[in-house]
């Protein structure tokens, strides 16, 4: 057994002001957005009675959804007892919070009114999904803190397993409950499925797993540390793996929308007649998402680990987004049925397709969300000893 | 010795009369009606809780006709211009603007509910 | 001679009831689970051209709006029906339908979606956060958000940026025993297709039409127990 060596990464490098920097100025121009959006009013962006959730709330759900999923490396490791993902576990950790924090961020500040956050944390409906959510995010980052603590502090070591168990517990209920937002949408005919609630949480695996592993190749690169090529091709075939789930429980789920009669007029809209929505969901989704990481993962692809990691994971962070770009707006953009079976006009837009046009503000919205959790991970790793030092166990300065 | 004394009496001096000069209380528009629902010390304390009290028993019970009434403060505080048309509450000047700039607190009231009385300006 | 008898005598008759809407609540007294507001609306009455309803809703309300229809707020809205099989065409309002079990209610993450004892479903907008969720969950898209800043609102129609509105059946005229705005601009300009009453009253005339004639009720399938009741479609 080799101990793993962590240290912190140096700031105040040229790499690090230019990254930090770069982050800093998107979260700023992020903040004009929101600043703009709840001083004129949401009628400055794209988003109207009809389509209620935009751009912010693909960029938030993305986020929190990817957050659950990146702590899988290290539940592979402590659940699962995969010794090889073990020295990634608290990066792992690390990068869930983050991403949760930059989801909630955006969710919160697309609100009509951020400024009662208290009440959302004081006031609390228990039969609302919503309220439960609101629970379970908060907890996702106690549980985590403490399996970090656990990881982290030699004296806390005996509450490591019950710890990691815990959270990976956690984070598959919070998936779940993501999944539920729209699962229990009874009368929204995109939505309303149990289906919805596997599928987030296979979706959780590969958008988490990749957003993790772009966030480790690049904290390797830009810090110079070692990571062998067999502990990078073992993460490919993980996220093709996970990437499969999701096509699978993507499938059954159109399948048994195809299936519904009723339902075959929002299907038609989503597989065919979509334009937007539907080159998204083939090119985007399927295409990118899904069967391009899939050949790069498991067909015979000459090029090294590294870099069909690195495309393999791009793609789907591309593909996972365009997912769910598919799900909250192609789903609402197709009409309520009030009349089923009968044609419906009138002056609210009753009956026909909904037009969405997202402006520059809400997208700014969405990226700064992104910004906000990687400038937590830039300066959660600086901070603490969170990254090993040397990932390559060929290298010799890794035995001490 | 003496000279030190001075300074400091002096500068206490100016110290209260900036105090004093701070704690000059607005003056307000008169209201419209007779006596208030309670007593001016009790209402400038509690006005907040009274209204905040009201507000659930009236929106989610259903209450309706009691003391602590917003649309009645409004009524009853709201001034009209010289223009004989009625002037916000949350205008400068106004009853409920005054005091609050004076205490530097913001009320989320006006957001939603009607600055004058009556028929919308 | 009593209540009842008189009651009788003029059911007997066949004479046109004018019914008293609503009695006027003592002041304190809360909204009673006694009753259940409703509205029965014949669609046979509901012209093509004729707004008096929408109309009647926005001037009661102070529903200025800006003239974009994507995001100005709709209580009330004439909805078109057309059928498919035979080219047949309807019309017909369609506000808040005030739900027994209303999805607006069970999604609402800090219980500002609410339903008064009396069956009213209100927006309590002193604790809307503004997330839309209760939006995306009604069926009958009978809410509005607020896209932008307010002024000159009515003094009982409160609303603001930020959060969610709808149809509150002009609770505030119910309170003082008269009857929703639509229901009177339908009765004055309209033909008098819609009828406004206490449902658990079974003495009024919109329970005893509910009792005697069929009705139907929009996306009844979903169980949600509209309390707006249509006839003719």
């Amino acid at each position: 057994m080799i101990k793993t060596v962590y240290s912190e990464v140096k700031p105040y490098t040229r790499g690090w002001l230019a990254l930090v920097g770069g982050l800093t100025a998107v979260i700023l121009a992020a903040l004009f957005a929101v600043h703009t959006m709840e001083h004129q009013g949401h009628w400055v962006t794209g988003m109207t009675n009809q389509v209620v959730w935009g751009m912010p709330h693909v960029f938030a759900v993305f986020l929190i959804v990817a957050a659950s999923g990146a702590l899988n490396v290290a539940s592979m490791g402590s659940v699962f007892g995969r010794e090889a993902y073990q020295p990634l576990a608290r990066l792992s950790g690390l990068v869930a919070m983050a991403l949760l924090a930059g989801g909630l961020a955006v969710l919160v500040l697309d609100l009509g009114r951020p400024d009662r956050l208290v009440v959302a944390m004081t006031h609390f409906n228990f039969k609302s999904i919503f309220a439960w959510n609101v629970i379970l995010y908060s907890g996702f980052f106690a549980v985590i803190g403490i399996y970090m603590w656990t990881m982290m502090d030699w004296t806390a070591r005996r509450f490591y397993k019950p710890a990691a168990l815990a959270a990976f517990l956690w984070r598959l209920i919070l998936t779940t409950g993501t999944g539920c937002i729209f699962g229990f949408l009874a009368a929204r005919e995109a939505y309303g499925a149990a289906m919805m609630a596997p599928l987030f949480i296979a979706h959780s695996f590969a958008i988490g797993l990749a957003m993790f592993v772009l966030v480790l190749l690049v904290a390797y690169k830009m810090t110079r540390r070692p990571l062998s090529d067999e502990l990078l091709g073992r993460l490919l075939r993980l996220l093709g793996l996970f990437v499969a789930a999701n096509l699978y429980f993507m499938a059954a789920l159109h399948l048994t929308q195809l299936y519904f009669a009723g339902r075959s007029g929002v299907e038609a809209f989503i597989l065919w007649e979509g334009g937007t929505v539907t080159s998204l969901f083939w090119l985007g989704q399927v295409g990118l998402g899904g069967i391009m990481p899939l050949i790069i993962a498991f067909g015979g692809c000459g090029h090294a680990p590294r870099k069909r990691l690195t495309m393999a994971s791009i793609l789907v962070v591309a593909g996972g987004l365009a997912q769910i770009h598919v799900l909250i707006i192609g789903g609402q953009a197709w009409p309520l049925d009030l009349f089923p079976g009968m044609e419906v006009s009138s002056s609210f837009a009753d009956g026909r397709i909904h037009a969405y046009t997202p402006t520059l503000l809400e997208t700014l919205l969405g990226l700064g969300g992104v910004a906000i959790s990687l400038l937590i991970t830039v300066i959660g790793v600086t901070a603490l000893r969170i990254l090993p030092t040397d990932l390559a166990p060929s290298t010799p300065d890794r035995m001490e | 010795m003496t000279l030190l004394a001075r300074l400091l009496l002096g500068l206490m001096l100016t110290v209260t009369a900036a105090a004093a000069f701070a704690a000059d209380f607005p003056a307000l528009p008169k209201a419209r009606g007779g006596d208030c629902v309670a007593a001016a010390p009790v209402m400038r304390r509690d006005h907040a809780d009274m209204l905040k009290h009201q507000r659930d028993d009236t929106l989610r019970r259903g209450i309706r006709g009691v003391k602590a009434s917003l649309k009645d403060c409004v009524a009853c505080h709201s001034t009209d211009g010289a223009d004989a048309k009625p002037v916000p509450i949350t205008a400068p000047g106004q009853f409920c603007q005054t005091c609050h700039a004076y205490v530097a607190a913001k009320p989320d009231c006006f957001e939603c509910h009607a600055t004058t009385t009556g028929a919308a300006p | 001679m009593t209540e009842v008898s008189r009651r009788h005598l003029l059911l007997a008759s066949g004479a046109v009831l004018i019914t008293r809407a609503a009695q006027a609540r003592a002041p304190g007294e809360a909204a009673s689970p006694s009753q259940r507001w409703g509205l029965l609306i014949d669609t046979a009455k509901c012209d093509s051209g004729c707004t008096a309803c929408i109309d009647g809703c926005k001037a009661e309300m102070g529903l200025t709006g800006h003239d974009r229809p994507l995001t100005d707020a709709q209580y009330i809205r004439k909805l078109t029906v057309k059928d498919p099989m035979d080219g047949n065409t309807h019309f017909l309002p369609v506000m808040c339908q005030h739900c027994a079990k209303p999805a607006c209610v069970d999604v609402c993450p800090t219980g500002a979606s609410m339903k008064r004892a009396d069956g009213i479903v209100l927006v309590d907008r002193h604790i809307c956060i503004g997330c839309r969720y209760c939006m995306m969950a009604c069926p009958y898209k009978a809410r509005s958000f607020t896209h932008e800043e307010q002024s000159g609102q009515k003094p009982h129609l409160p609303r603001g940026k930020g959060t969610v509105e709808g149809c509150t059946l002009c609770v505030h005229r119910i309170d003082a025993g008269g009857q929703p705005a639509c229901v009177e601009a339908c009765a004055t300009k309209g033909k008098g297709a819609m009828l406004f009453g206490d449902l658990k009253d079974p003495g009024s005339t919109i329970a005893r039409r509910v009792a005697a004639e069929a009705t139907t009720r929009i996306r009844a399938d979903l169980g949600l127990g509209p309390a707006v009741r249509y006839q003719g479609i």
